[in-house]
């Protein structure tokens, strides 16, 4: 009798099981909803929605199938926040603009549901989640051909719709990238060898020779076998990568918190490594990269995590370093080849999308040095993590 | 339909005060015979509920405190062969009767055992990320085979299984599935001076009410990434009271922020809106 709530939560994003569903179904039977419209919600909740950050939308879906309301818009409460207090809009040279893809309304749907599922902080400027003043598909007070606008004045007249009217139907069916996913893909990065260390007791060997001895304990004796992947990992922050900062501290989490490798080493840069690195740990603190390389042999492996674009004398010129004060004498692409050259075994995985590549002369650079890049997304750390291991 | 058996139901105890919706979860995952998935912040009293439980409803608690090397086998038994290999040449005894070597953990005691009991698995996020699915097969059937005996561990009474992770961490959605779920919601004001009431019975009423606003102040700053718990709560009025504290500077200032926040950047972040905020 209640078939229809199920799918109701199922169509807005509550996405349980059919076995979650019958075990409601056993326990409304038994009674336990106490006959009350409370104890029904409380039910429905520990049983069909296993994460807080889904409590919210539970809450409104409950609300509007019950008191036979509109469905809810599901807009996160934060989107609202994102677009308070809107930054002006920078202007687009006509070539930007033609570049910004014109999207049919039901890609703009799927993406901003996309979008929204994703984005977990406030981006404006940007060009690619729900902000102000950016050239997004998503967001007010921003530039783009089509668009939906969300709350805020319109100031461009392309916003195609505006989100607080709509309801929506498309349901995402991409994958979320979350730390978990990552650590497991991060996991499968791993070079077991014997290691030098103590030895451990081989029990299984112990008590075939133990048998042959007929009962006089002989004690084997084995290497034990450990990951040797040692694991540099560079990071492009502050400027564009801002807006994927999210992303990437996730990674950073994934590859810290795996306790797998037998090293880890991870420095930031912003936008191209020159003469100096900075320390994860302590942004203050800038350590010579000629002192991290000196540290390192080929043995290591390099994953690159940036989004390669910046104006390419950034990269092909001494002092190019966006960072005025930095004031390299060699160029960022020697830094890079040296790099390279230094870790054979090299990744780069970037952000933006791979389309947006084949369009930026400081990827392509790049990518003659790094020939191996890769999406930052789950499949992207697959097959990076697939090329290190040939490699 | 299967049969309806009244089960003591659980409504908190003395010393733990559970809310109602915490109660209702406890007492669905009782009925269902499902684990019981608990999370929220540290400091929200995951740990102790297992133990409320078992006081409440009068039954044995088995504790089993995940590590990050734990094993889900180690849960259900362990065949220890290094004793049996020294009891063949030193120990008294017979060697031949394996049953001997099998120490049941955690799970496999309370599934072993006679009568129904309470089992706490501990932080079950510490372990490996594929920790918990290789636990799915046990949780529903709530049995066991010991290979080495080929025996069979059935539980006759399904015990009561309840979990806690913290809320930062994934789990596999095999898993999640299966349980029931309650998230522990932070304290609010009024409880929160309920407990550090708990800690510091002496406090001044005034000076309590004031570290409070300035705690979920901080809490509520969007820009906190680590915010502060109620174990750093208690610590930073220690430390106040220490310090010998005198409440017009606490008016005007955050002495001891670091007590409260453990990143850099968020020491910076609010002493820059505590400033803005002048206190």
């Amino acid at each position: 009798m209640f078939t229809e709530f199920y799918f109701f939560l199922r169509r807005h994003g509550i996405k349980a099981s059919t076995q979650e569903w019958m075990g409601l179904l056993e326990a409304v039977q038994r009674g336990l909803a106490h006959e009350s419209m409370t104890g029904f919600y409380e039910l429905c909740r520990c049983l069909l929605v296993k994460k807080e950050s889904q409590f919210d939308l539970f809450d409104q879906c409950f609300a509007a199938y019950f008191k036979g309301a509109e469905a809810p818009v599901m807009l996160k409460d934060e989107l609202s926040e994102w677009l308070k207090n809107a930054k002006l809009p920078r202007e687009l040279t006509p070539e930007e603009k033609a570049a910004l893809q014109a999207l049919s309304l039901d890609e703009l749907r799927q993406k901003f549901l996309e979008r929204m599922a994703e984005q977990k902080d406030r981006h404006d400027g940007g060009n690619k989640w729900i902000g102000t003043g950016g050239s997004s598909a998503f967001g007010h007070s921003g530039t783009h051909p089509t668009g939906i606008r969300l709350g805020g004045e319109g100031r461009s007249k392309s916003a195609t719709q505006v989100a607080e009217e709509r309801r929506f139907r498309g349901l995402r069916s991409d994958l979320t990238l979350d730390t978990r996913q990552l650590t497991l893909a991060l996991k499968s990065l791993r070079q077991l060898t014997r290691s030098d260390g103590p030895q451990e007791l081989s029990l299984e060997d112990s008590i075939a020779a133990t048998a042959k001895n007929a009962g006089d304990i002989e004690l084997v004796w084995r290497f034990a076998r450990k990951n040797t992947v040692k694991l540099l990992l560079l990071m492009d922050v502050g400027g564009s990568m801002t807006r994927h900062s999210q992303l990437c501290e996730q990674l950073f989490s994934a590859a810290h918190s795996l306790n797998h490798f037998k090293e880890f080493r991870c420095y930031a840069f912003h936008n191209c490594p020159y003469d100096e690195l900075y320390d994860s740990h302590n942004p203050a603190q800038n350590v010579a990269t000629l002192d991290v390389l000196k540290q390192i042999d080929s043995s290591w492996y390099l994953l690159v995590v940036g989004d390669a674009m910046m104006n390419p004398y950034e990269l092909t010129a001494p002092g190019g370093a966006i960072n005025y004060y930095q004031n390299n004498a060699e160029a960022g692409i020697v830094w890079l080849q040296r790099l390279r050259e230094r870790l054979p075994r090299s990744a780069w995985l970037n952000p933006e999308s791979p389309l947006a590549w084949r369009q930026t002369t400081s990827v392509q650079i790049i990518q003659k040095i790094f020939p191996a890049m890769f999406p930052l997304t789950l499949d992207g750390l697959r097959d990076a993590i697939a090329s290190l291991k040939k490699a | 339909m299967p049969p309806v058996t009244p089960l003591p139901q659980f409504k908190g105890t003395n010393s733990y005060i559970a809310s109602a919706e915490l109660q209702g979860a406890v007492n669905v995952a009782v009925t269902l015979g499902r684990p019981l998935l608990i999370r929220g912040e540290p400091g929200t009293g995951k740990t102790l509920l297992a133990k409320a439980v078992a006081e409440s409803l009068q039954l044995d608690l088995l504790t089993w405190h995940v590590k990050s090397t734990a094993k889900a086998q180690d849960g259900l038994y362990i065949y220890d062969t290094v004793q049996r290999l020294n009891d063949s040449r030193f120990g008294e005894g017979d060697v031949r009767d394996i049953k001997r070597y099998i120490k049941h953990g955690p799970l496999g005691q309370a599934f072993a055992r006679p009568t129904r009991s309470v089992v706490l698995i501990d932080e079950i996020d510490k372990a490996d990320p594929e920790f918990p699915n290789d636990l799915l097969h046990e949780l529903d059937a709530m049995a066991f085979n010991v290979i080495e005996t080929g025996e069979q561990i059935q539980a006759k009474e399904r015990p009561i299984v309840i979990i806690s992770s913290n809320a930062d961490k994934e789990l596999p959605d095999a898993f999640l599935r299966r349980c029931v779920f309650h998230y522990i919601a932070f304290p609010d004001e009024r409880q929160m001076a309920e407990i550090v009431r708990v800690h510091h019975p002496g406090l001044e009423a005034k000076v309590l009410s004031q570290c409070l606003v300035k705690f979920y102040w901080l809490r509520e700053l969007p820009e906190i990434r680590k915010r502060p718990s109620t174990s750093e709560l208690v610590d930073w009025i220690s430390a106040l009271i220490q310090a010998g504290l005198d409440p017009a500077k606490l008016d005007k200032e955050l002495p001891f922020l670091g007590v409260l926040l453990k990143k850099e950047g968020d020491l910076h972040t609010a002493r820059h809106f505590a400033q803005q905020k002048r206190w």
